[in-house]
């Protein structure tokens, strides 16, 4: 069985049906790309896969531990929702960062707070050891996302490649297993997509497992182990990147490539 | 007291309007002490999912603003003893007290309802997603840049209390401007009324600085 193992993921909002039976496979350490037209349903999905949202059906097992089956999990309570999230990350295309938070505290913010809850139900932790390790781990994801200079910076004197570094940082400060990203450069000017884009390279190098939601078809072709096309809530085709740029099957992948590289040829 | 009051010179009358404003300022401090958690509570209620609780809040609200203080001032203080016969019923500074407070816990829950739902969504998900509970997101990630963008209208707000505080006064509740009444009755002296507007002026300069200064501290984040 496969690290991560989604299976029929169905979701719908009112009558519209945006996730029509949703599969997907990722080993540990690889980078799946989802690539597709705007509509086609992949927020949803990578909402699904964070406890943002709730599918209709089907199932999700993470390493072994089934995190959700829809027929099990009708309702779930708050603490337990909690726990589950923090398998993943999310990276939004809108960063969302915390605007009255330091560079340094965004990415810090979250691990303290759950450090202090810990602290208080165990005593046996070494309370201000711990602390020390999450700042000393901060620091080291600053350096990694290039961001040293800017740690104690407000995001409102960040530009948007140097905002969505923190995010990926303060995603990554919660060690999740898997990451994803929701189009993490398509908020931003084009100048600044490359350093956004470097980092999450390097993570790849780090044999981070990805989830990366993506318009940016050189990036995905390169830097992915696999390659999914979503089209109106199905997957329409999937497979190995060079076969999926350089050799499309379906029609709607055709067409779909064909108007991206019109647009880029413009 | 007549004697006291005619004889009195400029000094003795500033002291004694002082005394008057401290009153003003009691319906000022208490209304605000009952105002600011009670119109937070509303505001929740407001935007609460359970339908009752958000439609009964809401009614509340609106026959709250929608009505004069004045008229509310009445009906709290005299209704009880209307109804139940005399005896019954509160005291003036009860009464006042009780009728600033849900007047301005309703317009306050608007101010607050406004600025909690002006928070994006995006502020809430990526607390979800970082593993925050409701009420750590609340407090950690929400409250300050709510603060932030109720500042203005929860300031205008305040120093209308300054004012509307003089309207006690109708069921008497001996506040400044009554303070200063006294005055004409007595003894034919005018100048204490208009005198009065100098403590309301310097009251509410004293609220526009640290407002000011709040905003100041608060304006090295957008938001
Ligand atoms: N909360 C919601 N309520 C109702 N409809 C929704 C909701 N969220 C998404 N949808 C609809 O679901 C469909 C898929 O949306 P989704 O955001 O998942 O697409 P997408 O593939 O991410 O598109 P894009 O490339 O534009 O980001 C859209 O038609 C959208 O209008
Ligand atoms: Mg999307």
């Amino acid at each position: 069985m496969a690290y991560l193992e989604i299976k029929n993921f169905c979701k719908k909002f009112g009558n519209t049906e945006v996730l029509k039976g949703i599969d997907i496979s990722i080993e540990k350490g690889e980078v799946l790309s989802i690539i597709g037209s705007s509509g086609s349903g992949k927020t949803t999905f990578l909402r699904c896969i964070n406890f943002l949202e709730t599918p209709d059906s089907g199932t999700m097992i993470l390493d072994g531990e089934t995190l959700f089956d829809a027929e099990r999990d009708k309702k779930v309570k708050e603490s337990a929702l909690r726990t589950k999230r923090l398998n993943f990350g999310l990276v939004f295309q809108s960063f969302n960062l915390f605007p009255q938070y330091s560079v340094f505290d965004n990415i810090t913010l979250a691990p303290l707070l759950q450090l202090k809850e810990r602290a208080k139900k165990d005593k046996t932790i070494d309370y201000s050891e711990e602390k020390q390790k999450i700042l000393d781990d901060a620091e080291k994801l600053l350096a990694k996302t290039g961001l040293t200079d800017k740690k104690a910076a407000y995001p409102c004197e960040l530009s948007g490649g140097q905002q969505q570094r923190v995010a990926i940082a303060r995603a990554l400060a919660l060690k999740p297993k898997i990451l994803c990203f929701d189009e993490p450069t398509s908020a931003l000017d084009p100048e600044l997509t490359g350093e956004v884009l470097k980092v999450i390279r390097s993570l790849k190098g780090e044999d981070r497992t990805m989830i990366i939601v993506t318009h940016e078809m050189g990036f995905a072709k390169n830097v992915s182990d696999k390659v999914v096309f979503m089209a109106n809530g199905v997957i329409e085709e999937e497979g190995d990147p060079k076969e999926v740029f350089d050799n499309p099957k379906s029609e709607k992948l055709k067409a779909f490539l064909t108007g991206i590289n019109n647009k880029e040829g413009e | 007291m007549n004697y006291l009051l005619l004889s009195a010179g400029f000094w003795e009358i500033s002291f004694d309007l002082l005394i008057g404003f401290f009153e003003t300022l009691k319906i000022f401090s208490v209304t605000l002490l009952i105002a600011l958690p009670l119109g937070l509570l509303i505001s929740f209620g407001t935007m609460s999912k359970i339908k009752i609780l958000q439609k009964a809040c809401a009614t509340v609200v609106w026959i709250i603003r929608g009505t004069p203080l004045m008229l509310q001032l009445i009906v709290v203080y005299y209704g009880p003893g209307l109804v139940f016969g005399t005896g019954a019923g509160l005291s003036a500074h009860v009464s006042t007290y009780i009728t600033f407070g849900i007047n301005y816990a309703c317009y306050f829950s608007e101010i607050f309802r406004g600025g909690i739902q002006s928070i994006t969504k995006g502020q809430y998900e990526a607390g979800y997603v970082l593993g925050m509970t409701k009420s750590q997101i609340f407090f950690k990630v929400v409250l300050l840049q709510v603060i932030k963008r109720i500042i203005p209208p929860m300031s205008n707000e305040i120093i209308t209390l300054v004012k509307d505080t003089s309207l006690a006064r109708i069921i008497t509740y001996y506040e400044l401007i009554f303070f200063a009444q006294r005055y004409i009755k007595n003894g034919g002296l005018l100048w204490p009324l208009f005198y009065t507007a100098v403590y309301y002026l310097v009251f509410t300069a004293i609220l526009t600085v640290i407002f000011n200064r709040i905003e100041k501290k608060l304006s090295y984040f957008k938001a």
